[in-house]
């Protein structure tokens, strides 16, 4: 192509410079400026923004406390507490980092909460949904990598009870476990090659997180109806409309994760983690963070060890084929007014679950989790594709203009009846 | 706020798409207190006002130095605190000079000197807080096998910390008539398995104040606590502190930003 026949783009030379060699400047105005969200999306679609954030924020303060932290059996949890104690404004780095970490499964699951209440997951979507149940899975390991390296009592456990279930698998499973740990037992060599990973996994987040968010970005967001944008007036642009919505979520969260960050910084800890580990001394009831319990839970319900790990592997890979489980074309759980209260009994299960894998595994709340365990894969395998073949849907909105403005104009009239 | 008490007038809003915005709220007060549920289980422990408590607390000084002083007449014989520096007092009120008379009534084993010989000599404020006990093993040998845990991070190593140890300094009873109690252990109400291997440590009398302060079984154990607290968490006047002007930055900031988000979505039909 001819050089003078290019148009110049931009007044700035030094962009046209970048622009010339590397479009990226005309790709960040196409996706982060005039790329189309539906307007009558709600607060649940802030929750990426806010999740692309936490990582970040993550991240920059894991690698300031890498810069202080000796990831030896020796000297961890005393490197630990000389972050927290000697080392200008370690504790906050470090109580952002550790309370960050729960804030940022918090998001996730409202994130993923979303996804499969709207609907989200479907064609032509479902490439985007698998991988943000891929990064969903990374983020666990991390955190359970995470969480070995204060090498206090609950890191040490956690971290033999978890690497113990490799022992489970047939033939392979206790050369598999060695492998992994380094030796026999977990050791120097095990908190060694755990730090490693820690550090390095968020960046393989980090860069599948950038897919997720490229692939969602080609056939744009879902939306509270489900309708695709027909029109433009279906849509507003990013920038401003969604910059300032999601900016106006962060100081919303920024708010909560402030408060216990500031006033509670070990309400999401366990106090265990506080005694330096000791492969002498079991705690008396060894817990798993409470972002994972209720895979903990599942596992747990399952009376043989190979066949608790095998469903708790499969209660992370049935997510993956969720989009080809649901028969129903109707995206959002509004237009489906059966198996809307199944979604929502799913979420509410999932948070039971997670709350008996708090507790030990005994008596009631064995009891619970076993109907808990049954009723998540009821859901997926059961429910989900009987539902969507019988189910008949609520009439949906010829778009999203139309659903937009029968909401904008029912309100004030609503509120002229109450006055 | 405005969304919540608009939503409650709704009154068919479970049939509307409004009620994925109730459960977001419901969720997100629920999540930060979903711990707590999992751990108000046991016995209800009975609570004690603190001056470090509530979101403006700060540690009472004075409290601090008797407890420090608590801490080394008593319990320091046993329980080490590692991971405190003799310099650190200075942030409890001690004066430098007063700190450097302190630290040197305790020994350090140094060196090796020019000579290869290692050499003892008086610990410096930059010192590490002496142990009582060289090893874990001559510690369980003095205590009758038991091993006296070490109390710089104690109060958080325990649930309800500073609460915790408080009622256990005062929970010491005599057993109830029906329980066996080991060789050597004592009665307490709040231990896990109500035995413990820790004779009681404080009782009216025991330490001596200098400001003249009553030394009642309550105050020593309040004090000790106090300094405790302060060991386990230095940072904390600096965070709570900072903790409002952050959470204030937010609120102003959401304020401003809820009225421009306001006037540019007015527009958006």
């Amino acid at each position: 192509m001819d050089k003078s026949s290019e148009p110049r783009k931009y007044k700035n030379s030094f962009l046209n410079w970048i622009e010339y060699r590397l479009p990226i400047i005309s790709y960040l105005e196409k996706e982060y400026r005039d790329y189309p969200m539906p307007k009558n999306v709600n607060y649940f679609w802030s929750f990426g923004a806010l999740a692309t954030i936490m990582l970040v924020v993550l991240i920059v303060s894991g690698i300031f406390l890498a810069m202080f932290y000796t990831p030896h059996t020796d000297m961890a949890f005393n490197s630990v507490e000389r972050i927290m104690r000697d080392v200008n404004y370690g504790w906050l780095i470090r109580y952002i980092h550790s309370n960050g970490a729960a804030f940022f499964f918090i998001i996730v699951y409202l994130h993923i909460l979303r996804g499969m209440y709207y609907g989200s997951y479907k064609y032509p979507r479902e490439l985007n949904w698998i991988l943000g149940v891929f990064i969903y899975f990374l983020m666990m390991a991390s955190a359970f990598l995470g969480y070995t390296l204060p090498w206090g009592q609950m890191s040490y456990w956690g971290a033999t009870v978890i690497t113990n279930l490799f022992s489970a698998i047939p033939i392979i499973g206790d050369g598999l476990k060695s492998w992994i740990l380094g030796d026999y037992t977990v050791g120097n060599a095990t908190l060694n090659r755990f730090f490693a990973l820690h550090y390095v996994l968020p960046f393989v987040i980090l860069g599948v997180v950038g897919l997720h968010v490229v692939a969602v970005h080609i056939h744009g967001s879902n939306n509270p109806t489900g309708v695709e944008i027909k029109s433009e007036r279906d849509s507003v642009k990013f920038s401003p409309y969604m910059i300032v919505k999601d900016a106006l979520a962060v100081c919303v969260f920024g708010v909560i994760i402030s408060v216990v960050i500031f006033f509670g910084p070990n309400l999401m800890a366990e106090v265990d983690n506080y005694i330096p580990a000791d492969p002498l001394v079991t705690p008396s009831h060894i817990v798993a963070n409470w972002y994972l319990a209720p895979f903990y839970a599942m596992l747990r319900a399952v009376p043989d060890k190979l066949g608790g790990v095998a469903l708790m592997f499969a209660a992370i890979i049935i997510l993956y084929v969720l989009p080809w489980l649901d028969t129903s074309k109707t995206r959002s759980c509004n237009y489906r007014p059966i198996y809307k209260w199944f979604m929502l009994l799913f979420f509410v299960n999932f948070f039971v679950l997670g709350y008996v894998g708090m507790k030990p595994a005994e008596g009631t709340y064995l009891l619970i989790a076993r109907l808990g365990l049954i009723y998540y894969f009821l859901f997926f395998l059961v429910l989900t594709p009987i539902i969507g073949k019988f189910e008949k849907p609520k009439k949906l909105p010829a778009s999203i203009s139309d659903a937009f403005s029968d909401k904008n104009t029912e309100e004030p009239r609503f509120h002229g009846k109450t006055h | 706020m405005l969304l919540v008490i608009k939503i409650q007038k709704n009154q068919d809003f479970m049939e509307k798409h409004i009620n994925m915005r109730v459960l977001l709220l419901v969720i997100i007060l629920l999540l930060p207190n979903f711990t707590l549920f999992a751990e108000s289980s046991g016995n209800a422990m009975p609570k004690h006002k603190w001056s470090f408590g509530g979101l403006t607390g700060t540690f009472d000084r004075a409290s601090l130095q008797r407890g420090y002083k608590v801490y080394r007449e008593v319990c320091s014989g046993c329980h080490s605190m590692q991971l405190l520096y003799y310099r650190d007092l200075i942030d409890i009120g001690f004066s430098e000079e007063e700190v450097k008379a302190i630290a040197a009534e305790y020994t350090v084993v140094d060196g090796p000197n020019d000579e290869g010989e290692m050499f003892e000599r008086p610990a410096k404020p930059a010192d590490h807080f002496v142990s009582p006990f060289t090893n874990e093993q001559e510690a369980r040998v003095s205590n009758n096998g038991a091993y006296p845990p070490d109390l710089s991070v104690i109060t958080k190593a325990k649930k309800h910390g500073p609460d915790y140890i408080y009622n256990l300094l005062l929970g010491y009873t005599d057993p109830p008539e029906d329980f066996e109690i080991g060789e050597g252990m004592y009665y307490n109400k709040w231990v896990q398995g109500n035995q413990i291997a820790m004779a009681p440590p404080l009782d009216e009398g025991y330490v001596d104040y200098d400001d003249g302060t009553e030394n009642t079984l309550h105050q020593l154990a309040e004090d000790v606590v106090t300094y405790l607290t302060w060991s386990a968490e230095p940072e904390l006047e600096v965070r709570k502190n900072m903790g409002i002007k952050v959470i204030l930055f937010f609120i102003i900031f959401g304020i401003v930003l809820y009225f421009v988000k306001r006037r540019l979505w007015r527009d958006v039909h």
